[in-house]
């Protein structure tokens, strides 16, 4: 079982960062990876259990389910159903939490999959730079003042 | 329900944020409004039901529970047991979480309770500013002299002080034996290095445990040293960095190391503590020694709580009175055990709702007499060799045995077999070791002058010798005449 976290602190507040990265269709509004995403069967992104299928700009093709959302703990779940990544019960949780004191947002992005142990190390390295800390620095620079 | 979530960033990696704030116990260091804490029963501060007994600076006094901790996790989480705020169903957890994008970590303070509508408003803002966000402030200041003191530059040592002194009087122990190894002498009372301070001693407690150490049964005193744990007095003069004292001051003090049988005496400033003024001199250096003892055998070895079933040995002595009448305040049904008439109307006046007269008949019987066979919950004994085996025979079952004396005789080998047949909890309490540092000190010097104030306990009226007849004092405290307490005035 490998274990990918990444975290970073933005500089807005926990609700106007929570209203950009609930919705589970989203990903091309702000990570600068994905290219395009739909929502499979036209269901809300908000329902549980509903498929985001999105195009990276490298041209890989990924499925998600989503597992969990939660505007109480501002926290959302899902699992990697297809990708060209070669990880297996991939399930990653994405969560804000308010810093009180100077109302910005700590954003926290954590994964555990399996994957063949020699190609582990190279994917926590890659999901963890590419994927989480690079979403989360074009999360932080769109709300830069 | 009210639910507090507080957080903020601090510029530390979380583990060296975790180190400090895993340590339950550690809040003393750190946050503004705790002046003292001690975690009960001696136990861990990463036990999980460990309690952590603290006064905040406006002298409130806290318990609170460890509930679960977490080194995966980085969190922790507690509840009040005790606050004399109705800060009802307090459940509070901490958590810290990494900021890996910067070399700094997020800290989420979190506290829910049910306030009663009226005071909403005011302990929100106790606990959200003075506790929370107090306690955010103080640790970036702690962070930066903990750094700071980590790569300051060390003093070099402090030279040895004169040697020269003023005049005093001390009693010293000769040998090992009656109470007619105590004599006087001339001595020089030296001048206090850091850290120190020279009393001018006015009353000195004379307690059991100096007898002990004149038996030779602890090994505390050296032939050739000064015996006595306790004595009030005035500060005549400071060593370097001694902020808390100046001359003058009034004190008292109740602690190893012995050698409080003295006019004057110099020693550690940390381990004396301000005199209230409802206490006099002389009252002070009989209560301090005997009601922190009491104090923690109550509160801290067992807990004595509302309709506890207690038994005290020598419940006209020094200690037994304390603990009769402030068991009694505490709510609970208090059996005595005198060696005559008279001392049994003196317990009976502190307390005690039923007195056993020792020789008359056999106490255990009349224990489980008085409780329907039953069986008390705690029996406090202090009497040793002679009461030992039939304490046992008193207890209701999983009752605790508080064996914290032995005037009769050392205890000696038991078997702990019989304690079987009653799931007994056995404990061999040690004064020293709840009270040997300032904090400790701090908490149960509190706790007596709160009971002062509160009638839990009263203010002694010792009876007075001259500290040369100290050989005197001690042979009426062996001889079991004696109720109440002896002091020595220099």
């Amino acid at each position: 079982m490998a274990k990918v976290y990444s975290s970073a602190v933005i500089p807005a507040s926990a609700s106007a960062v929570w209203t950009i990265v609930r919705d589970f269709n989203a990903l091309p509004k702000w990570t600068p990876f994905v290219a395009e995403s739909r929502i499979e069967q036209n269901k809300p992104s908000d329902q549980i259990g509903c498929i985001r299928n999105f195009r990276l700009k490298d041209g890989g093709r990924i499925r998600e389910l989503l597992l969990a959302l939660s505007d109480y703990e501002m926290s959302f779940e899902y699992s990697i159903l297809e990708s060209p990544m070669g990880v297996e019960n991939y399930i990653a949780t994405f969560r804000l939490i308010p810093i009180t004191d100077i109302d910005h947002t700590f954003a926290e992005w954590t994964a555990e999959f399996d994957a063949v142990p020699e190609k582990e190390d190279g994917l926590v390295q890659s999901i963890g730079r590419n994927v989480f800390a690079a979403g989360l620095s074009a999360l932080k620079a769109r709300f830069a003042r | 329900m009210v639910d507090i979530r507080r957080s903020t960033l601090i510029d530390a990696p979380v583990e060296e944020l975790w180190a400090i704030l895993r340590d339950f116990n550690g809040h003393v260091r750190w946050h503004p409004a705790v002046e003292t804490s001690l975690i009960e029963r001696g136990e861990a501060s990463d036990q999980i039901g460990a309690v952590r007994n603290f006064r905040l600076k406006d002298g409130s006094r806290i318990r609170e529970q460890l509930l679960f901790l977490s080194d995966a996790k980085r969190s922790f989480g507690y509840c009040i047991l005790e606050a004399p705020a109705p800060l009802r169903n307090y459940v509070a957890s901490v958590r810290l979480r990494s900021v890996t994008s910067e070399n700094a970590c997020l800290w989420e303070w979190r506290a829910s309770f049910d306030p009663p509508p009226s005071q909403r408003e005011r302990l929100v803002r106790f606990v959200r500013d003075d506790i929370i966000e107090a306690g955010f402030g103080a640790m970036r200041g702690f962070l930066r002299g903990e750094r700071g003191a980590s790569i300051g530059v060390r003093s070099a040592p402090t030279p040895a002080g004169p040697v020269d002194g003023v005049d005093g009087v001390e009693i010293v122990l000769t040998r090992y034996g009656g109470p007619e190894v105590l004599q006087a002498r001339r001595a020089r009372i030296r001048e206090p290095g850091t850290g120190e301070a020279r009393i001018r001693q006015t009353a000195v407690g004379v307690n059991f445990i100096d007898v002990y150490c004149r038996r030779g049964s602890f090994d505390l005193v050296a032939p050739g040293g000064v015996l006595g744990m306790e004595a009030a007095g005035v500060v005549e003069s400071v060593g370097r960095n001694t902020p808390d004292f100046r001359p003058g001051d009034r004190v008292g003090y109740a602690c190893t190391p012995p050698g409080a049988y003295a006019s004057m005496r110099t020693m550690r400033a940390d381990l004396l503590v301000r005199l209230p003024e409802l206490l006099s001199d002389a009252s002070a250096a009989a209560l301090l020694l005997k009601g922190m003892t009491a104090g923690f055998l109550l509160h801290d070895v067992a807990q004595v709580r509302r309709g506890s079933l207690v038994f005290v040995h020598a419940a006209a002595g020094g200690v037994g009175q304390i603990l009769c009448h402030w068991a009694k305040t505490l709510g609970a049904v208090v059996i005595g055990a005198t060696s005559s008439e008279a001392k049994a109307d003196l317990a009976r006046s502190v307390g005690c709702d039923a007195v056993i007269i020792y020789g008359r008949e056999d106490f255990a019987a009349a224990v489980m007499r008085f409780t329907s066979g039953r069986g008390v919950d705690i029996v406090y004994d202090a009497v040793g060799k002679d009461t030992f085996e039939q304490s046992v025979e008193c207890l209701a079952p999983c009752g605790h045995l508080v064996s914290f004396g032995q005037a009769s005789g050392d205890v000696g080998t038991q078997s702990i077999d019989r304690l079987a047949s009653r799931s007994v909890t056995l404990s061999r309490p040690n004064y020293v070791h709840y009270t040997d540092t300032t904090t400790k000190i701090g908490i149960q010097s509190d706790r007596i002058f709160e009971a002062l104030r509160t009638g839990a306990i009263l203010a002694p009226r010792p009876t007075i010798f001259g500290l040369a007849d100290a050989s005197a004092a001690h042979a009426e405290l062996e001889s079991r005449r004696t109720t109440g307490s002896l002091v020595l005035i220099p």
